[in-house]
Protein backbone atom coordinates (compact mmCIF):
# COMPACT_ATOMS: atom_id res chain seq x y z
CA UNK A 1 0.00 0.00 0.00
CA UNK A 2 1.42 3.42 -1.07
CA UNK A 3 1.25 5.81 1.52
CA UNK A 4 0.83 9.55 0.82
CA UNK A 5 2.81 11.76 3.04
CA UNK A 6 3.03 15.25 2.85
CA UNK A 7 6.25 16.87 4.50
CA UNK A 8 5.76 20.59 5.40
CA UNK A 9 9.12 22.60 6.55
CA UNK A 10 10.76 25.63 5.56
CA UNK A 11 14.00 24.04 5.45
CA UNK A 12 15.15 22.74 1.98
CA UNK A 13 17.52 20.48 4.05
CA UNK A 14 14.57 18.73 5.77
CA UNK A 15 11.93 18.33 3.08
CA UNK A 16 14.48 16.62 0.99
CA UNK A 17 16.42 14.55 3.80
CA UNK A 18 13.32 13.12 4.89
CA UNK A 19 12.23 12.71 1.24
CA UNK A 20 15.12 10.82 0.99
CA UNK A 21 15.35 8.46 4.03
CA UNK A 22 11.49 7.78 3.31
CA UNK A 23 11.75 6.74 -0.37
CA UNK A 24 12.72 3.10 -0.39
CA UNK A 25 11.45 2.62 3.15
CA UNK A 26 8.97 0.01 3.36
CA UNK A 27 7.29 -1.24 6.87
CA UNK A 28 5.88 -4.03 7.69
CA UNK A 29 3.94 -5.34 10.26
CA UNK A 30 3.54 -8.94 11.99
CA UNK A 31 0.15 -8.92 11.22
CA UNK A 32 -0.77 -7.18 8.35
CA UNK A 33 -0.59 -8.52 4.95
CA UNK A 34 -0.02 -5.17 3.12
CA UNK A 35 3.75 -3.62 2.39
CA UNK A 36 3.72 0.48 3.26
CA UNK A 37 5.48 2.51 1.24
CA UNK A 38 5.74 6.55 0.97
CA UNK A 39 5.23 8.75 -1.60
CA UNK A 40 6.74 12.47 -0.98
CA UNK A 41 4.77 15.64 -1.72
CA UNK A 42 6.91 19.03 -0.09
CA UNK A 43 5.56 22.14 0.72
CA UNK A 44 7.79 24.87 2.14
CA UNK A 45 5.38 27.23 3.25
CA UNK A 46 1.31 26.91 5.09
CA UNK A 47 -0.45 27.99 2.34
CA UNK A 48 0.82 25.36 -0.25
CA UNK A 49 0.47 23.04 2.52
CA UNK A 50 -2.83 23.68 2.59
CA UNK A 51 -3.82 24.00 -0.80
CA UNK A 52 -2.14 20.33 -1.46
CA UNK A 53 -4.08 19.31 1.38
CA UNK A 54 -7.46 20.30 -0.55
CA UNK A 55 -6.22 18.96 -3.44
CA UNK A 56 -4.54 15.36 -2.51
CA UNK A 57 -6.01 12.54 -0.27
CA UNK A 58 -3.34 12.62 2.02
CA UNK A 59 -2.59 10.02 4.31
CA UNK A 60 -0.09 11.05 6.31
CA UNK A 61 1.38 14.56 7.22
CA UNK A 62 4.49 15.26 9.00
CA UNK A 63 4.03 19.13 10.14
CA UNK A 64 6.65 21.78 10.96
CA UNK A 65 5.17 24.23 13.52
CA UNK A 66 7.42 27.20 12.74
CA UNK A 67 6.44 28.09 8.67
CA UNK A 68 6.91 31.24 7.48
CA UNK A 69 3.31 32.16 6.90
CA UNK A 70 0.89 29.69 8.98
CA UNK A 71 1.71 28.45 12.24
CA UNK A 72 2.03 24.24 11.99
CA UNK A 73 -0.58 24.60 14.67
CA UNK A 74 -3.37 26.88 12.70
CA UNK A 75 -2.62 24.17 9.91
CA UNK A 76 -3.66 21.11 12.26
CA UNK A 77 -6.88 23.26 13.37
CA UNK A 78 -8.15 24.09 9.57
CA UNK A 79 -7.70 20.04 9.39
CA UNK A 80 -9.31 19.40 12.14
CA UNK A 81 -12.40 21.96 10.78
CA UNK A 82 -12.28 19.61 7.36
CA UNK A 83 -12.61 16.13 9.26
CA UNK A 84 -9.66 15.07 7.45
CA UNK A 85 -8.71 11.74 7.25
CA UNK A 86 -4.91 11.82 7.85
CA UNK A 87 -2.46 11.10 10.82
CA UNK A 88 -0.04 14.17 12.05
CA UNK A 89 3.22 14.31 13.34
CA UNK A 90 4.68 17.84 14.21
CA UNK A 91 8.32 18.04 13.54
CA UNK A 92 9.53 20.94 15.60
CA UNK A 93 12.79 22.02 17.00
CA UNK A 94 11.34 23.69 20.06
CA UNK A 95 8.74 22.03 21.67
CA UNK A 96 7.21 23.65 24.47
CA UNK A 97 4.58 22.00 27.01
CA UNK A 98 2.10 24.31 26.21
CA UNK A 99 2.85 23.38 22.01
CA UNK A 100 2.84 19.50 22.77
CA UNK A 101 -0.42 20.11 24.78
CA UNK A 102 -2.43 22.41 22.38
CA UNK A 103 -1.62 20.08 19.06
CA UNK A 104 -2.44 16.49 21.22
CA UNK A 105 -5.42 18.27 21.46
CA UNK A 106 -5.92 19.15 17.89
CA UNK A 107 -5.23 15.75 17.22
CA UNK A 108 -1.32 15.47 16.32
CA UNK A 109 -0.21 11.77 17.03
CA UNK A 110 3.34 12.65 18.53
CA UNK A 111 6.46 15.05 18.43
CA UNK A 112 9.55 14.49 16.26
CA UNK A 113 12.25 16.63 17.88
CA UNK A 114 14.63 18.22 15.15
CA UNK A 115 17.54 17.47 14.53
CA UNK A 116 16.68 13.68 14.24
CA UNK A 117 18.35 10.58 12.59
CA UNK A 118 17.03 8.50 9.89
CA UNK A 119 16.60 5.65 12.66
CA UNK A 120 14.41 8.12 14.53
CA UNK A 121 12.82 9.33 11.74
CA UNK A 122 12.20 5.84 11.06
CA UNK A 123 10.43 4.64 13.93
CA UNK A 124 8.42 7.78 14.12
CA UNK A 125 6.98 6.56 11.24
CA UNK A 126 6.24 3.32 12.02
CA UNK A 127 4.50 3.97 14.62
CA UNK A 128 2.39 6.83 13.12
CA UNK A 129 1.49 4.39 10.20
CA UNK A 130 0.17 1.60 12.28
CA UNK A 131 -1.76 4.44 14.01
CA UNK A 132 -3.67 5.45 11.08
CA UNK A 133 -4.18 2.04 9.93
CA UNK A 134 -5.48 1.52 13.52
CA UNK A 135 -7.75 4.49 13.19
CA UNK A 136 -9.05 3.83 9.73
CA UNK A 137 -9.88 0.44 10.36
CA UNK A 138 -12.32 1.48 13.47
CA UNK A 139 -15.76 2.22 12.51
CA UNK A 140 -16.17 4.20 15.69
CA UNK A 141 -13.42 6.84 14.85
CA UNK A 142 -14.25 7.23 11.22
CA UNK A 143 -17.83 7.16 10.92
CA UNK A 144 -19.04 8.52 14.74
CA UNK A 145 -16.22 10.84 13.82
CA UNK A 146 -16.64 11.51 18.04
CA UNK A 147 -12.96 12.48 19.26
CA UNK A 148 -12.41 8.85 20.30
CA UNK A 149 -8.28 9.18 20.82
CA UNK A 150 -6.72 5.92 20.02
CA UNK A 151 -4.46 5.70 23.16
CA UNK A 152 -2.13 2.80 23.97
CA UNK A 153 -2.91 0.56 26.00
CA UNK A 154 -2.36 1.89 29.69
CA UNK A 155 -1.34 -1.79 31.38
CA UNK A 156 -2.70 -0.17 34.45
CA UNK A 157 -5.91 -0.52 33.32
CA UNK A 158 -5.18 -3.80 32.02
CA UNK A 159 -4.36 -5.51 35.23
CA UNK A 160 -7.08 -3.76 36.97
CA UNK A 161 -9.65 -5.17 35.12
CA UNK A 162 -8.68 -8.27 34.42
CA UNK A 163 -9.32 -9.19 37.65
CA UNK A 164 -13.06 -7.45 37.52
CA UNK A 165 -13.46 -9.40 34.28
CA UNK A 166 -12.73 -13.05 35.78
CA UNK A 167 -14.89 -12.30 38.51
CA UNK A 168 -17.62 -11.45 36.32
CA UNK A 169 -17.33 -14.33 34.16
CA UNK A 170 -18.01 -16.48 37.90
CA UNK A 171 -20.75 -14.48 38.75
CA UNK A 172 -22.14 -15.33 35.11
CA UNK A 173 -22.11 -19.23 35.23
CA UNK A 174 -23.24 -18.97 38.75
CA UNK A 175 -26.30 -16.83 37.80
CA UNK A 176 -26.66 -19.26 34.92
CA UNK A 177 -26.27 -22.54 37.05
CA UNK A 178 -24.48 -23.37 34.70
CA UNK A 179 -23.36 -26.53 36.50
CA UNK A 180 -26.50 -27.26 38.00
CA UNK A 181 -28.37 -25.89 41.21
CA UNK A 182 -26.13 -27.53 44.07
CA UNK A 183 -23.95 -24.79 45.85
CA UNK A 184 -21.19 -26.92 46.47
CA UNK A 185 -20.61 -27.59 42.46
CA UNK A 186 -19.39 -23.53 42.81
CA UNK A 187 -16.99 -24.17 45.71
CA UNK A 188 -13.79 -23.69 43.67
CA UNK A 189 -15.21 -20.49 41.69
CA UNK A 190 -15.95 -19.09 44.80
CA UNK A 191 -12.31 -19.12 46.30
CA UNK A 192 -11.17 -18.24 42.96
CA UNK A 193 -13.61 -14.92 43.44
CA UNK A 194 -11.98 -14.31 46.63
CA UNK A 195 -8.69 -15.16 45.33
CA UNK A 196 -8.76 -12.64 42.75
CA UNK A 197 -10.49 -10.03 45.12
CA UNK A 198 -7.55 -10.63 47.18
CA UNK A 199 -4.49 -10.12 44.29
CA UNK A 200 -7.13 -6.81 43.38
CA UNK A 201 -6.75 -5.76 47.10
CA UNK A 202 -3.19 -6.14 47.25
CA UNK A 203 -2.36 -4.18 43.21
CA UNK A 204 -4.70 -1.30 45.19
CA UNK A 205 -2.60 -1.27 48.18
CA UNK A 206 1.29 -1.64 45.84
CA UNK A 207 -0.42 1.31 43.85
CA UNK A 208 -1.25 3.81 46.69
CA UNK A 209 2.90 2.87 47.77
CA UNK A 210 3.64 4.14 44.74
CA UNK A 211 2.03 6.86 44.45
CA UNK A 212 2.92 8.05 47.62
CA UNK A 213 6.96 7.47 47.07
CA UNK A 214 6.07 9.55 43.91
CA UNK A 215 4.46 12.34 45.18
CA UNK A 216 7.62 14.03 47.23
CA UNK A 217 9.16 13.50 49.90
CA UNK A 218 7.43 15.84 52.23
CA UNK A 219 5.51 13.69 54.01
CA UNK A 220 8.39 10.80 55.05
CA UNK A 221 9.10 10.82 58.49
CA UNK A 222 12.52 9.79 59.34
CA UNK A 223 14.09 9.10 62.45
CA UNK A 224 16.72 6.53 63.56
CA UNK A 225 15.65 3.77 63.64
CA UNK A 226 16.96 0.13 64.89
CA UNK A 227 16.73 -2.03 61.43
CA UNK A 228 17.05 -5.11 63.34
CA UNK A 229 13.82 -4.96 65.35
CA UNK A 230 11.87 -4.11 61.63
CA UNK A 231 13.66 -6.81 60.33
CA UNK A 232 11.96 -8.79 62.81
CA UNK A 233 8.44 -7.32 62.53
CA UNK A 234 9.24 -8.24 58.57
CA UNK A 235 9.79 -11.66 59.33
CA UNK A 236 6.74 -11.76 61.58
CA UNK A 237 4.59 -10.22 59.04
CA UNK A 238 6.18 -12.69 56.54
CA UNK A 239 6.01 -16.06 58.72
CA UNK A 240 2.45 -17.04 57.84
CA UNK A 241 3.37 -17.25 54.05
CA UNK A 242 6.85 -19.60 55.00
CA UNK A 243 5.10 -21.68 57.56
CA UNK A 244 2.56 -23.06 54.28
CA UNK A 245 5.37 -24.11 52.65
CA UNK A 246 7.80 -24.87 55.25
CA UNK A 247 10.25 -22.51 54.78
CA UNK A 248 12.75 -21.26 56.76
CA UNK A 249 13.55 -17.74 57.21
CA UNK A 250 16.96 -17.22 58.83
CA UNK A 251 18.14 -13.79 60.28
CA UNK A 252 21.57 -12.88 60.66
CA UNK A 253 22.27 -9.39 61.90
CA UNK A 254 24.56 -7.75 64.69
CA UNK A 255 22.44 -6.83 67.95
CA UNK A 256 21.25 -3.87 66.97
CA UNK A 257 21.71 -1.22 63.56
CA UNK A 258 21.08 2.21 63.72
CA UNK A 259 20.25 3.64 60.93
CA UNK A 260 18.61 7.21 60.07
CA UNK A 261 15.23 6.10 57.44
CA UNK A 262 11.03 5.98 57.40
CA UNK A 263 9.85 2.82 59.34
CA UNK A 264 7.47 2.02 56.08
CA UNK A 265 9.75 2.46 53.69
CA UNK A 266 12.20 0.25 55.31
CA UNK A 267 8.98 -2.00 56.13
CA UNK A 268 8.09 -2.13 52.46
CA UNK A 269 11.24 -3.13 51.32
CA UNK A 270 12.21 -5.92 54.02
CA UNK A 271 8.33 -7.19 53.46
CA UNK A 272 8.26 -7.16 49.60
CA UNK A 273 11.39 -8.79 49.24
CA UNK A 274 11.27 -11.44 51.75
CA UNK A 275 7.35 -12.23 50.23
CA UNK A 276 9.19 -12.78 46.91
CA UNK A 277 11.91 -15.19 48.42
CA UNK A 278 8.85 -16.99 49.95
CA UNK A 279 7.12 -16.84 47.24
CA UNK A 280 9.64 -17.90 44.37
CA UNK A 281 10.59 -20.38 46.79
CA UNK A 282 10.50 -24.26 46.74
CA UNK A 283 9.05 -25.94 49.09
CA UNK A 284 10.84 -26.87 52.60
CA UNK A 285 13.28 -24.12 50.92
CA UNK A 286 15.32 -21.54 53.27
CA UNK A 287 15.28 -17.43 52.92
CA UNK A 288 18.50 -16.14 54.00
CA UNK A 289 18.05 -12.63 55.52
CA UNK A 290 21.18 -10.28 56.18
CA UNK A 291 22.08 -7.11 57.77
CA UNK A 292 25.50 -5.83 57.63
CA UNK A 293 26.97 -2.45 58.98
CA UNK A 294 29.74 -0.40 57.49
CA UNK A 295 31.03 2.90 58.87
CA UNK A 296 29.58 4.40 55.34
CA UNK A 297 26.99 2.23 54.27
CA UNK A 298 24.15 -0.43 55.59
CA UNK A 299 23.70 -3.73 53.57
CA UNK A 300 20.40 -5.64 53.18
CA UNK A 301 20.30 -9.02 51.84
CA UNK A 302 17.58 -11.57 50.92
CA UNK A 303 18.85 -14.70 49.59
CA UNK A 304 16.96 -17.21 48.52
CA UNK A 305 16.93 -21.30 47.47
CA UNK A 306 13.70 -21.27 44.73
CA UNK A 307 12.98 -21.32 40.77
CA UNK A 308 15.77 -18.11 40.06
CA UNK A 309 15.89 -16.40 36.65
CA UNK A 310 17.35 -16.00 33.45
CA UNK A 311 19.51 -12.97 32.51
CA UNK A 312 16.64 -11.94 30.19
CA UNK A 313 13.86 -12.18 33.00
CA UNK A 314 16.35 -9.99 35.25
CA UNK A 315 16.29 -6.82 32.83
CA UNK A 316 12.98 -6.99 32.86
CA UNK A 317 12.12 -7.00 36.67
CA UNK A 318 12.18 -3.42 37.75
CA UNK A 319 9.46 -2.44 35.49
CA UNK A 320 5.81 -1.78 36.70
CA UNK A 321 3.90 -4.70 36.23
CA UNK A 322 6.26 -7.02 34.95
CA UNK A 323 5.80 -11.00 36.42
CA UNK A 324 7.94 -12.87 35.20
CA UNK A 325 5.75 -15.19 33.27
CA UNK A 326 6.56 -18.86 32.88
CA UNK A 327 5.22 -22.24 34.32
CA UNK A 328 6.56 -22.11 37.06
CA UNK A 329 5.27 -18.79 38.44
CA UNK A 330 1.73 -18.87 36.69
CA UNK A 331 -0.29 -19.64 39.54
CA UNK A 332 1.83 -17.40 41.78
CA UNK A 333 -0.17 -14.49 42.89
CA UNK A 334 1.50 -10.94 42.94
CA UNK A 335 0.53 -7.23 41.59
CA UNK A 336 3.98 -6.86 39.64
CA UNK A 337 4.79 -3.61 41.75
CA UNK A 338 6.76 -4.64 44.54
CA UNK A 339 10.42 -4.69 42.67
CA UNK A 340 9.23 -1.18 41.36
CA UNK A 341 8.29 -0.11 45.16
CA UNK A 342 11.17 -1.53 46.34
CA UNK A 343 13.58 0.06 43.74
CA UNK A 344 12.01 3.47 44.22
CA UNK A 345 12.47 3.39 47.89
CA UNK A 346 15.96 2.67 47.63
CA UNK A 347 16.66 5.57 45.14
CA UNK A 348 15.29 8.16 47.58
CA UNK A 349 18.24 6.72 49.98
CA UNK A 350 20.64 7.35 47.15
CA UNK A 351 21.01 3.42 47.26
CA UNK A 352 22.16 0.46 44.81
CA UNK A 353 20.17 -2.48 44.35
CA UNK A 354 21.48 -5.74 42.58
CA UNK A 355 20.87 -9.33 42.06
CA UNK A 356 22.31 -12.07 41.33
CA UNK A 357 20.62 -15.31 40.06
CA UNK A 358 20.34 -18.56 38.82
CA UNK A 359 17.61 -20.53 37.39
CA UNK A 360 16.27 -23.80 39.81
CA UNK A 361 19.38 -22.29 42.36
CA UNK A 362 17.67 -19.13 43.76
CA UNK A 363 18.21 -15.07 44.14
CA UNK A 364 19.80 -12.86 46.13
CA UNK A 365 19.07 -8.83 46.12
CA UNK A 366 21.71 -6.84 47.74
CA UNK A 367 20.63 -3.44 48.48
CA UNK A 368 23.51 -1.26 50.03
CA UNK A 369 22.65 2.23 51.59
CA UNK A 370 24.91 5.04 52.45
CA UNK A 371 24.83 6.64 55.75
CA UNK A 372 24.77 10.01 56.21
CA UNK A 373 23.26 11.27 53.18
CA UNK A 374 20.56 13.68 52.89
CA UNK A 375 17.84 11.46 52.32
CA UNK B 1 -17.73 -40.50 18.27
CA UNK B 2 -14.38 -37.92 17.83
CA UNK B 3 -14.65 -34.80 19.63
CA UNK B 4 -14.02 -31.43 18.55
CA UNK B 5 -10.92 -29.77 19.87
CA UNK B 6 -10.97 -26.65 20.64
CA UNK B 7 -7.77 -24.34 21.16
CA UNK B 8 -8.18 -22.05 24.12
CA UNK B 9 -5.33 -19.38 24.37
CA UNK B 10 -5.28 -16.37 27.06
CA UNK B 11 -3.44 -15.67 29.83
CA UNK B 12 -5.10 -15.56 32.54
CA UNK B 13 -6.13 -18.85 33.78
CA UNK B 14 -9.95 -18.36 35.16
CA UNK B 15 -11.03 -17.06 31.75
CA UNK B 16 -9.76 -20.61 30.78
CA UNK B 17 -11.63 -22.20 33.04
CA UNK B 18 -14.32 -20.32 32.33
CA UNK B 19 -14.89 -21.01 28.52
CA UNK B 20 -14.10 -24.40 29.50
CA UNK B 21 -17.57 -24.36 31.43
CA UNK B 22 -19.80 -22.45 29.16
CA UNK B 23 -18.97 -25.01 26.11
CA UNK B 24 -18.93 -27.80 28.41
CA UNK B 25 -20.31 -30.41 26.50
CA UNK B 26 -19.42 -34.14 25.31
CA UNK B 27 -18.18 -32.87 21.89
CA UNK B 28 -15.59 -30.81 22.76
CA UNK B 29 -12.03 -31.41 24.28
CA UNK B 30 -9.87 -28.74 25.27
CA UNK B 31 -6.86 -27.93 24.73
CA UNK B 32 -5.21 -24.60 26.79
CA UNK B 33 -2.75 -22.20 26.13
CA UNK B 34 -1.58 -19.35 28.45
CA UNK B 35 0.79 -17.34 26.23
CA UNK B 36 1.17 -16.70 22.17
CA UNK B 37 4.48 -18.36 22.99
CA UNK B 38 2.54 -21.61 24.25
CA UNK B 39 -0.03 -21.54 21.64
CA UNK B 40 2.49 -21.58 18.62
CA UNK B 41 4.44 -24.74 20.21
CA UNK B 42 1.22 -26.60 20.33
CA UNK B 43 0.29 -25.55 17.17
CA UNK B 44 3.34 -27.34 15.48
CA UNK B 45 2.08 -30.83 17.02
CA UNK B 46 -1.69 -30.32 17.03
CA UNK B 47 -4.19 -29.09 14.96
CA UNK B 48 -7.48 -27.41 16.67
CA UNK B 49 -10.84 -27.69 15.22
CA UNK B 50 -11.31 -24.31 16.58
CA UNK B 51 -9.36 -21.72 17.98
CA UNK B 52 -10.28 -19.01 20.70
CA UNK B 53 -7.87 -16.14 21.63
CA UNK B 54 -7.24 -13.44 23.64
CA UNK B 55 -5.23 -10.02 22.54
CA UNK B 56 -3.35 -8.89 25.05
CA UNK B 57 -1.05 -11.69 26.43
CA UNK B 58 3.17 -11.15 26.32
CA UNK B 59 2.45 -8.22 23.86
CA UNK B 60 -0.61 -5.71 23.28
CA UNK B 61 -1.63 -7.16 20.26
CA UNK B 62 -0.67 -11.03 20.65
CA UNK B 63 -3.93 -12.71 20.22
CA UNK B 64 -3.90 -10.99 16.28
CA UNK B 65 -0.47 -11.97 15.88
CA UNK B 66 -1.56 -15.47 16.65
CA UNK B 67 -4.54 -15.21 14.61
CA UNK B 68 -3.16 -14.81 11.57
CA UNK B 69 -0.67 -17.27 12.26
CA UNK B 70 -3.10 -20.44 12.83
CA UNK B 71 -4.82 -19.10 9.73
CA UNK B 72 -1.59 -19.15 7.46
CA UNK B 73 -0.85 -22.54 8.52
CA UNK B 74 -4.65 -23.86 8.64
CA UNK B 75 -6.85 -21.66 6.51
CA UNK B 76 -9.60 -23.70 7.30
CA UNK B 77 -9.56 -23.77 11.21
CA UNK B 78 -12.20 -21.08 12.66
CA UNK B 79 -10.51 -18.29 14.99
CA UNK B 80 -12.85 -16.47 17.38
CA UNK B 81 -11.03 -13.81 19.26
CA UNK B 82 -12.55 -13.19 22.70
CA UNK B 83 -11.42 -10.57 24.59
CA UNK B 84 -11.88 -7.42 26.65
CA UNK B 85 -9.98 -5.39 24.58
CA UNK B 86 -12.70 -2.58 23.73
CA UNK B 87 -13.88 -2.02 27.24
CA UNK B 88 -10.16 -1.11 27.42
CA UNK B 89 -9.55 0.84 24.79
CA UNK B 90 -12.41 1.90 23.40
CA UNK B 91 -11.63 0.64 20.08
CA UNK B 92 -14.32 -1.17 18.28
CA UNK B 93 -13.52 -3.66 16.21
CA UNK B 94 -15.67 -5.32 14.00
CA UNK B 95 -14.25 -7.77 12.07
CA UNK B 96 -17.34 -8.04 9.70
CA UNK B 97 -16.23 -5.05 8.42
CA UNK B 98 -14.00 -5.76 4.70
CA UNK B 99 -11.44 -3.01 6.10
CA UNK B 100 -10.88 -4.92 9.18
CA UNK B 101 -11.57 -8.22 7.62
CA UNK B 102 -8.23 -7.63 5.87
CA UNK B 103 -6.58 -6.94 9.26
CA UNK B 104 -8.02 -9.23 11.43
CA UNK B 105 -7.59 -12.68 10.76
CA UNK B 106 -10.44 -14.12 13.04
CA UNK B 107 -13.97 -15.59 11.91
CA UNK B 108 -15.87 -14.15 14.60
CA UNK B 109 -14.85 -11.18 17.57
CA UNK B 110 -16.53 -11.53 20.87
CA UNK B 111 -15.99 -9.11 23.52
CA UNK B 112 -15.80 -10.96 26.93
CA UNK B 113 -18.54 -10.60 29.11
CA UNK B 114 -20.36 -12.23 26.54
CA UNK B 115 -23.34 -14.80 28.01
CA UNK B 116 -22.49 -18.95 27.84
CA UNK B 117 -25.43 -19.42 25.37
CA UNK B 118 -23.66 -17.15 22.80
CA UNK B 119 -20.49 -18.19 22.80
CA UNK B 120 -22.14 -21.49 22.28
CA UNK B 121 -24.33 -20.49 19.12
CA UNK B 122 -21.07 -18.89 17.53
CA UNK B 123 -18.88 -22.51 18.22
CA UNK B 124 -21.76 -24.20 16.87
CA UNK B 125 -21.54 -22.06 13.97
CA UNK B 126 -18.04 -21.77 13.24
CA UNK B 127 -18.04 -26.04 13.83
CA UNK B 128 -21.08 -26.38 11.37
CA UNK B 129 -22.57 -28.81 13.84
Amino acid sequence: MKLKVLVVDDELGIREGIARILQNYKITYPFIDDIFEFDIIKAENGQKALDIIENEKLDLILLDNKLPDIDGIEILTELNKMDYDASVMMITAYASIELAVKATEQGAYNFLPKPFTPQELKSAIESLTKYLYLKRMTKSLSSAGKELRFRFLSVLSHELKAPLNAIEGYLRIMKDRQVGNDISNYEQMIDRCIERIKGMRTLILDLLDLTRIESGEKDRNLSIRDLVQLAQLSIDTIMPLAIQKNIKIRLNAPNELMFKCSETEMLSIFNNLLSNAVKYNKDDGEVYFTLLEFPDKIMIEVEDTGIGMTKDEQKMLFKEFTRIKNDKTRTIPGSGLGLSIVKRIVDLYHGKIQIESEPDKGTKFTITLPKSVNV
Amino acid sequence: MEKYKILIVDDDPDFLEQVKIMLSSEQFEFVFAHSQKEAEELLTNIKPDLAILDVIMEQDDSGFVLAYKIKKKYPDVPVIILTSLGKETRFEFEPDDNIEKKWIKADKYLEKGIRPDQIQREVFKLLKI
